[in-house]
């Protein structure tokens, strides 16, 4: 079969970077930045989940079908995680029509 | 050629096709374990926004410096997986069996790192119910943190120890020379799984040790 064989230099350079991110996320983690220190830490998270879908786990060198499956995997996760939120998050904007009680 | 003789299966027409439907097959596995994962994920932040202080004060009660060392276990794992992965298909069996073992060490090492979490936290009265430690305030919601961590991390656990398994029957197949340059699927396919897990605790790792 003819499938591209990653030379290890490539792994471990991965390797390398993949800890070095957890070093920064723990630095990171203990200056006070506000409210900007959970996109940040996300933001490097999601940089090393993408090291390791294109390189440990081959995306960059699979058919563009096998990019397509991964996208759609994570661009669910975004609708559950938007239609949740927005749910929750507008859910007293509006007041409730009068002669209604809450149950609270 | 006797090898893919014996491994394709009749409904292909050549070992690439097999391999490619198989990965295939994996990922759209993946994305079912993606939302499964992302049920909890959600409610994480949806309590998250609403606890802040809450989340910060629970947090600081997990030890970071442990969930730091995990992570590092983990992405090394991941390293011998993708070189247990590199061995099957040049087919080295001596190096597939060689990082099959170191994989499954690493495995078993965060497990056991997180035992002792476990169990740390279970002597400082760190589970949520009518027992919980009075200590901790806001009480309430503090424990609904300890309850997605367990889950969270509980879930994450079971897949190691599933992985863990897959792994031993890597190892025996491997040992048993079914793999060869021709025919690995299995181990690549088990390696996606064995990535994910990884990635799964690369978000676990900040959102719950790391809220300041």
């Amino acid at each position: 079969m003819a499938h591209q064989v990653v030379p290890p230099k490539v792994y471990l350079m991965i390797f390398a970077t993949l800890l070095l991110l957890t070093l920064v996320t723990l630095d990171v983690a203990f200056f006070n930045l506000g409210i900007l220190n959970t996109p940040i830490a996300l933001t490097i998270a999601s940089v090393k989940a993408t090291l390791v879908i294109l390189y440990f786990m081959h995306v960059r060198y699979a058919p563009r079908l096998t990019w397509v499956f991964a996208g759609a995997g994570f661009i669910w996760l975004v609708i559950l995680l938007a239609f949740t939120l927005s749910d929750y998050y507008s859910r007293h904007w509006l007041p409730l029509p009068t002669g209604w009680t809450s149950s609270r | 050629m006797s090898d893919v003789q014996t491994t394709l299966a009749h409904q292909f027409e050549d070992p690439d096709q097999q391999h490619e439907a198989a990965s295939l097959g994996m990922w759209a596995f993946l994305i079912t374990e993606i939302m499964f994962f992302g049920g909890l994920f959600a409610a994480y932040t949806v309590y998250r926004i609403q606890y802040p202080a809450a989340f910060v004060t629970a947090s600081h009660l997990l030890d970071y410096k442990l969930g730091a060392v995990n992570t590092a276990v983990l992405i090394c794992s991941s390293l011998t997986m993708a070189l247990a992965v590199r061995a099957a298909q040049l087919g080295q069996r001596r190096n597939l069996i060689v990082f099959l073992i170191l994989t499954m060490t690493l495995g078993t090492t965060f497990l056991g790192i997180k035992a002792a979490e476990y169990t740390h936290k279970f002597h400082e009265r760190l589970i949520p119910g009518p027992n919980f430690t009075p200590n901790v305030s806001p009480n309430r919601e503090a424990q609904l943190f300890f309850l997605l961590y367990y889950s969270m991390t509980g879930l994450h656990a079971l897949h190691m120890v599933i992985g863990i398994g897959v792994l031993t029957w890597l190892l025996v197949r491997a040992v048993r020379g079914h793999f060869s340059h021709e025919y690995y699927s299995p181990v690549e396919m088990s390696g996606l799984y064995w990535h994910f897990v990884d990635i799964v605790w690369i978000y676990l790792f900040p959102l719950l040790y790391l809220v300041r």
